[in-house]
């Protein structure tokens, strides 16, 4: 059995607990002075890969955890809770702000970086809470020609590299079985990620993180989709109160309930 | 006179209010709801000096600590499950 070489990419989007404001001219969100960190799906992906490496559950062991991640210089920030968390380097590719790549520019960036560094496990996010496109993973795979299991729920290894991926699918669970290398997106019942705790961050400022930019990955921030329009969602109806029985049933015949 | 301070204990109590200080930043009350309550549960107790005391004061904040991380992780499981399961 190999020993696993994790590539875990990880995106910095605005905090799952703030309420995303429209800007003015309905081309996007506020990103200005909103609290940012992790996306919720990648820290399940870096508690994973922290996991295989700390319960021993790959019989060929974890040779390398590498975090990535393409987007501002503050995408510095999460890399380093990454590393507290317990991954061994990081990468970041410097993307200027505003500048967002699309899925398949990331699958490409990812591709060259697995090929430079012999990856051959990549846990993703399934999807990021700010664009929620769920498709880096996917066209990863398809442009590395790896096997994919999507939205996991659970990873086991097994002898001669075979690894066991349950998903959940509607109405049970789904079991896959496929070879390294793999690529796995994580679901929100994978694991409960850590809280880097302090000490940890500390440790984590002596971890290597290697800057890059997009050129050495061959690629540019070239845009295929066309936002035409952001605008918030209509505000909820708020409900009515009736007085009593007779109330209620003349409101539900009124809306045609009964 | 009072007895020496145990300089290892002493230590000890620092780490864990660093710490804990250190979580409250996410507090959903906010940081400056969190503070001056994090530093008088600790003021109340400074008076301590039996050793078997401060111990059992520091295992009470490791308790908390364990707690708010608990808090933090079902908060964020909880709204995203809302967010993204239809029948949450």
């Amino acid at each position: 059995m190999s020993a696993l070489r994790i590539l875990v990419p990880i995106k910095r989007v605005i905090d799952y607990a703030v309420k995303p404001r429209v800007n003015k001219s309905q081309t996007g969100v506020e990103t200005a002075g909103v609290k940012h960190s992790m996306n919720p799906f990648d820290e399940l992906s870096v508690e994973e890969s922290v996991r295989i490496r700390e319960r021993k559950s790959a019989p060929g062991g974890v040779e390398d955890i590498c975090v990535i991640s393409a987007g501002p210089p503050k995408a510095q920030d999460i890399l380093r809770t990454a590393m507290a968390m317990g991954a061994d380097r990081a990468i970041h590719v410097d993307v200027k702000e505003g500048e967002d790549l699309e899925p398949l520019s990331v699958a490409k960036l990812l591709r060259t970086a697995a090929e430079q560094h012999k990856s051959n496990f990549i846990i993703l996010g399934k999807q990021s809470i700010d664009d929620d496109a769920n498709q880096t993973g996917q066209m990863l795979a398809g442009l590395l020609g790896w096997p994919q299991a999507t939205q996991a729920s659970k990873v086991e290894f097994g002898e001669g590299d075979a690894v066991t991926v349950t998903r959940e699918v509607d109405g049970g669970v789904e079991t896959l079985r496929a070879k390294l290398p793999l690529i796995i997106t994580t679901d929100l019942r994978l694991n409960e990620p850590r809280y880097a705790s302090l000490p940890n961050i500390m440790k984590a400022k002596k971890k290597p993180m290697e800057k890059k930019t997009l050129a050495d990955f061959g690629i540019t921030a070239e845009r295929r989709l066309k936002v035409l329009k952001v605008t918030e969602p209509p505000p909820r109806q708020g409900g009515g109160k009736v007085e009593d029985v007779d109330g209620l049933i003349s409101k539900l015949k009124e809306l045609g309930a009964i | 006179m009072p007895p020496p301070i145990n300089p290892d204990l002493r230590r000890q109590v620092i780490a864990i209010y660093k710490e804990l200080i250190h979580l409250g930043r996410d507090y959903p009350q906010g940081f400056d709801w969190f503070r001056p309550r994090l530093h008088a549960a600790f003021m109340a107790n400074a008076h301590l000096q039996d050793e078997e005391q401060i111990r059992k004061g520091i295992e009470r904040a490791e308790f908390v600590r364990k707690e708010i991380e608990a808090l933090y992780y079902l908060k964020r499981y909880r709204t995203l499950r809302k967010r993204y399961d239809a029948d949450a």
